[in-house]
């Protein structure tokens, strides 16, 4: 079955927070979202699970029994431990007796918290409480896993782990979708939308959007930042030719994914 | 130090909670302890029966205020009307002795009511006419024992504590957490999360309520002279009153301080003006309208009514009503904003979950 949203726009009051987006989120499939602050991910995914009202477009979810979702925020409750945190979530799933010692065990375990089932959620570090969370998510065993920012202020190891959890999620045949302040956390995703002040200013995988990059792109090695539009990149410049015709002193390069999304952001402003 | 001053009160211009608290509080104070915080006693509901009743009525000077007179009528009225808190004093004539019946749950009328017989005595004496031999009688607390006043009234106290402040917390907290967005995600009716909220609450404050109770009969020696279950039903729909309060609070705020501000601003009054201290009686005409629209007035009424006096549920039946209506209104309104923030979706507009259910495996 395939989940997600059709053209759908949220509105609160008079600002468009989210516009027109259409986006799909298909079994064994990761979707990410990758957008800065404030470009409408959170409410994307919150339209998604159900929580805004469209006021255009729709909304494909599958019932809530088959719903797993973690909000931006904590998503555990820290005054319970980790085993308390468990136990609600499966009840609340209809997950009880052995299959919640089961499959609690099968993802503590996976988690690396197997140890501390009864330590309290607000005792965990910030990685541990979002792989807990995630892992609360899971428990049922849904069809769509929907996360907000899973990875946010996590260390770069904890990180690691919660990708391999999802990935692993994902590979049992559940559609994923995440958002990501991180560009880089893109490359972990067979499906990438690039939300950008509410809009969707490009969407497939990883590979098409670089592949779609318009323009020519080329480095510059200067002290001052070269005309035109471009951006530094470590001890260089990275510049960015719309008509596909590079200033003198401009090597050519072959865009990676990252500078994919930049030059999308640029093209949408050129647009907007 | 100039700079952490225009700072200070520019955060303070936009936290309009703390800026109402600022200019609400005084005024309110300055309302009760002005007009409201009385322990004088102007009026006093009066009433004469027996063979010289008209007599001893004509006779009756404020404080004393009669509101009725049975020339046929004997002790049986009298206590039937103070039960009922139609009368505070009730004089019983005939046989030659006059026969003063009080009740003592209302302790400053009493005491007002024995000052002024005494002053009417000796005022009698000293210009020579002769007064009939008074028999004084105290009914409900014949020792006039504040604890048995306070010990109902404190029952009222602790639901709404319960009931408003802590209730708000919990919801507040878990707004707070993020947590409640969960539940609005998780296959849990709105019904469930509300009243899986409000149920744990409503059974602690029971339980507060049982010990209260159990402590004030058991160390004060308070009676209970009632019947439990018209208590209990009193107790019942008040705490669902408090906690529609509590809920509706939890609605409006962000964080806890915020439901703690409120909630201060919601118990303060009640504590001040529900008859819990000063009684309602005393207070002045003008802010006496306040203390019946607070739910507390009446659940003290029925408290005091029931454990010291009896009082069945004939005599209550109008404070019940009255609070079945508060809880009515405030529950719903609460329950209903509450849900609208547990379900967001299904609210009027495009209505997603119907494509959900049509696309559900």
């Amino acid at each position: 079955m395939r989940w997600g949203l059709e053209n759908a726009s949220v509105k609160f009051g008079s600002r468009l927070a989210l516009d027109r987006v259409s986006l799909a989120a298909e079994p064994s499939t990761i979707r990410v979202v990758v957008g800065g602050d404030g470009a409408g991910k959170s409410t994307l995914v919150r339209a998604l699970v159900g929580l805004v009202r469209l006021c255009q477009g729709d909304a494909l979810r599958p019932p809530k029994r088959q719903i797993g979702y973690v909000p931006a925020s904590a998503g555990l409750y820290v005054d319970l431990t980790v085993k308390e945190n468990l136990a609600f979530s499966g009840s609340a799933y209809g997950v009880v007796g052995s299959q919640l010692a089961e499959r609690s065990a099968e993802l503590l375990e996976r988690i690396g918290l197997n140890d501390a089932t009864e330590r309290l959620g607000g005792q965990l570090s910030g990685g541990m409480q979002r792989k807990l969370a995630v892992a609360m998510a899971l428990l049922h065993r849904p069809s769509l896993l929907v996360l907000d920012e899973p990875t946010t202020g996590v260390d770069p190891l904890s990180r690691a782990e919660l990708w391999r959890l999802i990935s692993a999620t994902a590979a049992a045949g559940t559609a994923v979708v995440a958002t990501t302040t991180y560009v880089e956390e893109a490359h972990r995703a067979s499906k990438v939308t690039l939300l950008e002040q509410g809009r969707s200013i490009a969407t497939g995988s990883p590979r098409d959007i670089v592949s779609a990059v318009p323009g020519a792109l080329g480095v510059v090695r200067s002290k001052a930042q070269p005309g035109g539009l471009s951006w530094r990149w470590g001890t260089a410049w990275r510049i960015w030719a719309p008509s596909g015709e590079l200033p003198e002193g401009a090597e050519p390069l072959q865009a990676g994914f990252e500078d994919a999304v930049i030059i999308a952001a640029l093209v949408d402003q050129e647009k907007v | 130090m100039w700079a952490m001053i225009v700072k200070e009160f520019r955060q303070l211009r936009r936290d309009r909670r703390t800026l109402a608290m600022l200019i609400v509080l005084p005024v309110l104070l300055l309302v009760i302890f002005g007009y409201a915080a009385r322990f004088d006693v102007a009026r006093i509901p009066t009433i004469v029966v027996g063979p010289g009743a008209a007599q001893v009525a004509g006779h009756l000077q404020a404080p004393f205020q009669v509101v009725g007179i049975d020339p046929d009528a004997g002790r049986s009225l009298v206590e039937s009307h103070l039960r009922d808190g139609t009368a505070v004093i009730g004089v019983v004539t005939g046989g030659g002795l006059v026969l003063v019946l009080m009740d003592g749950t209302q302790l400053f009328s009493v005491e007002t009511a024995q000052a002024a017989l005494a002053h009417m005595t000796q005022a009698a004496k000293a210009s020579g006419s002769s007064a009939p031999s008074l028999s004084v009688q105290i009914l409900f607390n014949p020792h006039l024992k504040t604890s048995w006043i306070m010990i109902p009234g404190l029952t009222g106290l602790i639901l709404l504590f319960i009931g408003t402040l802590i209730t708000s917390l919990g919801i507040v907290r878990e707004r707070q957490a993020g947590t409640i967005e969960q539940l609005a995600v998780m296959p849990f009716r709105p019904w469930d999360v509300i009243f899986g909220k409000i149920v744990p609450y409503l059974l602690l404050a029971s339980l507060d309520l049982m010990v209260i109770v159990a402590v004030g009969m058991l160390l004060f020696g308070v009676p209970f002279a009632g019947n439990v279950a018209v208590f209990a039903l009193g107790a019942l729909l008040f705490l669902l009153v408090t906690l529609g309060m509590g809920v509706l609070i939890s609605t409006v705020s962000q964080n806890q301080g915020q439901s703690i501000q409120l909630a201060i601003m919601f118990v303060v009054p009640q504590i001040l003006l529900s008859g819990l201290i000063f009684p309602i009686s005393s207070m002045a005409l003008g802010v006496r309208w306040i203390a019946y629209v607070l739910p507390l007035s009446y659940f003290i009424d029925i408290s005091r009514g029931v454990m010291l006096k009896n009082m069945p549920i004939a005599a209550l039946w109008q404070w019940l009503v009255i609070l079945t209506g508060m809880a009515v209104v405030v529950l719903g309104l609460a329950v209903l904003r509450f849900r609208r923030d547990l379900a967001p979706s299904t609210r009027r507009g495009r209505v997603p979950a119907v494509l959900a259910d049509s696309a559900a495996p």
